[in-house]
């Protein structure tokens, strides 16, 4: 497997614009010649075929939720960032693509993260258009806010719904494609296979989740904007259905994996509080604006509450840790802090994990109503789910698994390595290098889906129309068939345990040993676990009825049977990078105050896994990164 | 300490769109009070399942109340007994030990019961793609900056986009209307100026796709607004009223290059 | 795309029928219950003031105002119970599996009890003009309106049935003066307030009128 990023010549600033004229067009006649599959509805899958139905491509977009409008985008809080400069507070897309490079703690493409920075101006314009209700001060003009990792104001944000407005605007203009035909929806529908044929993805195998008919649908190229793995950890902030499994039979197909270990533990979510518990539920991190993060300074003080714990005995470990940046440190720095803070006993609530959130300060400062229409619905959320009312007593939070960085390999031009696959969004793992900033994940799926993917598609598809697939090509047939057997041998199991319990069971090991924290040791004894667990799954679920109707214990025990070989991967992805960087923390690198401790002369680069057959050991591709825009330094947020 | 209770569910089965459905009755029992209405359900499913019978099929996904998919009508009232609060952000400490609970699926001609609980809610899908929509192909946009709106306008239309299309409007009328989520969409961009141009011909559209969905139609009785999540509000639909009479009183037969409107 | 439905084929459309319709009812439910407050004038030179009002509604613009007016109230009639019937029609086949439970939060009694309010006081509204326009029910002088009220009124059935449909009328303009007024799409944060109390004023105006004329009777304040 050959790893070519396709990284345009020339200066970074100009890479972009010079890729754009250098490559081959479709002629707008043609494009309705050429039919492309979009997995997933998200912010980049949405915008995606939305935008290629704009250009007159045949688009066929799949979903396994009811509507596109209910991708797990739509439950981004917070913001998105641009480089608009709307503050005259020094921003550009050089700082942007600075702070992005430094964010994800120098292990991202520089020339992806650049073209990122230029392109998310557009994006702020492109949802103003379609009608997305930013927020606005009084003068109509868009209102900014900030955002961890930046010191700068250059957060766009509709209250605590932006994800959820920015996806309901590309949503809108996926429905107008539909409507005028372009695009052909399938709603319900899981991707199994890919189709692969003499060595270029040209389709797809789906089930339709209502009626469970296994069906092929073929294509010029696939895109896949199918979001991340973090369910692999069962408990994470992500939608129940969200699944690794349309990446992972990519995968599977030859597309390489790229950084598995890099997951984002997000510093911001409500404890959990029983075996029940089947997700958990992220508060925005722009609470961390006005709120500040600390435990008791003495154990022996956690017991009580909190009104009682007087100012002198708190410890306000963020600011006193990171004084510029103080409750805004970035995601993967906040978590383990707050991790190492309850490991040293001081975590407060059910379990001793958890930190406050005390918003006390502010709302002497700025009123209670003055943060009751900035964070008001957040609030809301948070004491429907505790029973505690924020406003009286500071909320407890702690990290939960909210993202992952690493997803398939791409190059430039969003390609796996198995041509005609395109990945976008979380799903690939291009921008946001081993920790990604706050606000940054919205805007890298609707760059890829609005900006990026519209230009790249053509150049390939002028390159290669092949030959219509017929449907009962001897490839297609054998995708259909290991589907059709797959869903066979899980309902033939016949055990006694459910799906969930195994993904239960699967999400402790990984949390345990491949979480926050990670070493050598753990990752060993993982990579024994996660495999016999697999054997139990095989040995002992109990998926109960038919395959040919809605059958959602179905569904739920073909994703788990992925997670469990994904896990594995991560694991192993973990244990080759030997050294910290962003989210992946090992506790053999570490410098002397706890801080990650990156090894850029062994590792400064991204790992690609290639799959080699069921039992045998992944191959561990290297893509090196060059950093000639940015220089390598230690991370330091104090 | 809150103590764990049982309870006895009420539950709607239908194999599938096409088979009778009817009400079972289910023992939930040893459910903790900080559970989710949803997590009660999970682990009621668990228990049917290691029964090697048929778990209860329901719609969920994102479980913090934004998604809009999970949609039960509990005790009678669509997402259960607390105001603006999805099914899955209501908690089991809401009931008490010994409470029986009610669960049926939305109820309506436009939303086909596909399996229990689960309905087809495409119909709303149908009608967004009527004229749901701001028509501004991708790389077409001025400056973002370059078009100030009123902070009041901007504070409505988000105030209308807040609706999550739970289909929990339907549910909740006595006529199954959704006149409540069409005049959401309709307000959100009908308020903006971008959402200007289109202003009529959306309302005319997607009216007359809401209608063709066979929806019933409003008779204000408010029930809508009291059961959404959201708190979208009745006035919403007083002004695709005005928007829709406004649209047909000024329209003019096709022109040559263009019609309606 | 739809294929576009002409205005009165529409939802919308049939609702903008029922509130416009609406509006005339509730001006001449208005004005009749008006008219009738004479009702309660002493006769003036042989004359009961109501007699000669009556003979001024069947005289003015040489005898075709009251055909004029009772056109236009029959079309508007004819049209409200046309929506009615649609869109009850629409609503009915909306949902074809009900509910086991329904626990309503914001609909009221008279809301939910519109078709029946609607139907007795339709029911109703044939009874009255057999009784008092045609002289099908019990004694009748032409022209005699006072008269003719009165003797009528003293009937504890026709008192009866007639407090009864008022009372339906009550609920039907509670909510139905309250509704038009959204469907016309006159809703505004600040005039919500008084536009309910205008539609409970406007109820409570004509039926609290309305009922006090058989009472009155009934009490022997008002008598031949």
């Amino acid at each position: 497997m050959e790893l070519n990023a396709n990284i345009p010549d020339g200066p970074i600033e100009q890479k972009w614009d010079k890729h754009r004229f250098d490559m081959k067009l479709v002629n707008p006649a043609n494009k309705r010649k050429y039919k492309v599959i979009v997995v997933g509805s998200g912010l980049a899958g949405a915008a995606a075929a939305a935008s290629m139905g704009e250009l007159g491509y045949e688009v066929e977009c799949f979903c396994y939720q009811d509507s596109p409008r209910r991708a797990h985008s739509i439950a981004a809080q917070g913001g998105i960032n641009a480089a608009k400069n709307y503050r005259n507070d020094g921003d550009s897309v050089q700082r942007l693509f600075y702070d992005t490079v430094k964010g994800g703690d120098f292990r991202a493409r520089e020339a992806n993260v650049y073209r990122l920075a230029q392109v998310s101006v557009n994006i702020i314009d492109q949802c103003v258009a379609q009608g997305v209700p930013f927020a606005r001060e009084y003068g109509g003009l868009l209102d900014n806010r900030s955002f961890g990792g930046a010191q700068v104001s250059r957060t766009f944000y509709a209250r605590g719904q932006t994800g959820q407005q920015l996806l309901l605007g590309a949503y809108q203009a996926l429905e107008r494609q539909i409507g005028l035909g372009t695009v052909k929806m399938h709603t319900r529908h899981e991707m199994q296979e890919l189709i692969v044929i003499d060595g270029k993805a040209r389709g797809i195998v789906t089930r339709d989740m209502v009626t469970g008919e296994i069906e092929s649908h073929l294509a010029d190229a696939v895109c896949l904007a199918t979001g991340g793995y973090g369910n692999a950890f069962y408990l994470a902030t992500y939608a129940k259905g969200c699944n690794g499994t349309a990446i992972w039979r990519a995968y599977k197909k030859g597309a390489a994996f790229g950084n598995p270990c890099y997951t984002q533990i997000h510093p911001t979510c409500i404890p959990v509080t029983g075996d029940h518990q089947s997700k958990l539920t992220l508060m925005s991190e722009s609470l961390r604006n006005d709120g500040r993060v600390w435990v008791p300074k003495k154990a022996e003080d956690c017991g009580k509450k909190p009104g009682d714990i007087k100012e002198e005995d708190r410890d306000y470990y963020l600011e006193r840790k990171y004084p510029s940046y103080g409750n805004l440190a970035p995601r993967d720095i906040s978590s383990r802090a707050a991790k190492q803070v309850c490991d040293e006993g001081r975590g407060v609530g059910p379990g001793g994990r958890g930190v406050y959130l005390d918003f006390k300060d502010a709302i002497a400062r700025l009123g209670k109503a003055k943060i009751e229409e900035k964070y008001g619905n957040l609030f809301e959320m948070y004491e429907r789910i505790t029973d505690e009312n924020p406003y009286a007593t500071p909320m407890r939070i702690y990290p939960a698994v909210h993202y992952t960085m690493g997803g398939l390999w791409v190059d430039y031009n969003l390609m796996s390595t198995v041509p005609g696959l395109f990945v976008l969004g979380e799903a690939n793992f291009s921008d946001h290098g081993a920790n990604r900033l706050g606000a940054s994940a919205l805007m890298q799926g609707l760059a890829d889906g609005y900006f990026v993917i519209p230009y790249t598609i053509g150049n390939y598809l002028a390159a290669n129309k092949g030959a219509k697939v017929a449907a009962d090509h001897p490839d297609v047939k054998a995708a259909e068939a290991a589907t059709k057997e797959r869903n066979a041998r899980l309902l033939a199991v016949n055990g006694k345990e459910t799906p969930t319990y195994f993904h239960r069971e699967l999400g402790k090991i990984l949390w345990e040993h491949c979480g926050m924290a990670r070493n050598e040791a753990g990752l060993k004894k993982a990579l024994q676990l996660i495999p016999e667990l697999r054997a139990r799954f095989w040995k002992e679920v109990r998926v109960v009825g038919t395959g040919d109707e809605l059958n959602q214990s179905l569904e739920l025990a073909g994703r788990v049977a992925d997670f469990m070989e994904l896990g594995e991967l991560m694991c192993l992805d973990a244990l080759e990078r030997r050294e910290s960087c962003g989210g992946h923390f090992r506790e053999e690198w570490q410098t002397e105050d706890g801080e990650a401790q990156r090894d850029d002369e062994n590792f400064a680069h991204v790992a690609a896994w290639e799959y080699t057959g069921e039992g045998k050991a992944p191959i561990r591709h290297v893509e090196a990164l060059a950093f000639e825009n940015v220089h390598l330094a230690t991370r330091s947020y104090k | 300490m809150s103590h764990d209770m049982n309870l006895t569910l009420q539950v709607w089965r239908q194999k599938n769109a096409k088979a009778e459905g009817g009400f079972q009755t289910i023992k939930a029992q040893a459910i903790s009070p900080d559970m989710s209405f949803l997590e009660m359900l999970d682990v009621v499913n668990e228990e049917i399942i290691k029964d090697g019978k048929d778990p209860i099929a329901f719609d969920h996904d994102c479980r913090e109340g934004i998604c809009g998919t999970c949609s039960m009508v509990i005790n009678g009232r669509p997402h259960g007994p607390k105001e603006r609060t999805t099914a899955c952000q209501l908690h089991m400490r809401s009931f008490k030990d010994g409470d029986a609970i009610a669960i049926e699926p939305w109820r309506a001609k436009a939303f086909p019961v596909q399996k229990d609980l689960v309905v087809d809610r495409g119909a709303f899908d149908r009608i967004i793609a009527a004229g749901g929509f701001i028509s501004a192909p991708t790389g077409t946009a001025q400056d973002a900056n370059g078009l100030p709106i009123a902070k009041e306008n901007a504070d409505l239309a988000m105030d209308a986009a807040a609706c999550i299309g739970c289909g929990a409007c339907v549910a909740a009328c006595p006529n199954a209307s959704a006149m409540l989520f069409v005049s959401a969409k309709v307000s959100h961009l009908g308020l903006l100026p971008q959402g200007q141009p289109e202003r009529f011909i959306r309302v005319r559209d997607m009216v007359a796709q809401m209608d063709a969905e066979e929806f019933g139609t409003c008779t204000n009785h408010g029930e809508c607004e009291a059961a959404c999540p959201k708190g979208i509000s009745l006035e919403n639909i007083a002004r695709m009223n005005r928007d829709y009479l406004k649209g047909k009183l000024i329209e003019r037969p096709a022109v040559a290059g263009g019609g309606g409107v | 795309m739809p294929k576009e439905a002409s205005f009165l084929a529409s939802s919308i459309g049939k609702k903008i029928v029922m509130a416009v319709t609406g509006i005339m009812l509730v001006g001449f439910v208005v004005g009749h219950m008006a008219g009738n407050l004479q009702l309660y004038l002493p006769a003036h030179g042989g004359e009961h003031p109501l007699d000669a009002y009556g003979h001024f509604l069947r005289t003015m613009l040489h005898g075709a105002g009251i055909w004029i007016a009772r056109g236009g109230l029959l079309v508007a009639a004819l049209l409200h119970i046309w929506a009615a019937v649609t869109l009850t029609k629409m609503n009915m086949e909306a949902r074809p599996v009900a509910y086991k439970e329904v626990k309503s939060q914001a609909s009221t009694l008279a809301s939910r009890s519109m078709r029946v309010s609607g139907f007795i006081v339709l029911s109703f509204l044939v009874f009255h003009l057999l009784h008092l326009t045609l002289g099908k029910i019990g004694p009748f002088e032409e022209g005699k309106v006072f008269q003719n009220v009165v003797q009528g009124f003293q009937s504890p059935v026709i008192s009866g049935f007639y407090i009864l449909a008022m009372v339906c009328l009550f609920g039907h303009l509670r909510h139905g003066v309250w509704s038009m007024l959204q469907t016309l799409g006159l809703s505004h944060p600040s005039y919500n307030t008084l536009r309910d109390r205008l539609a409970f004023g406007v109820a409570l105006l004509v039926v609290g009128a309305n009922i006090s004329f058989p009472l009155a009777v009934l009490a022997g304040f008002v008598k031949l």
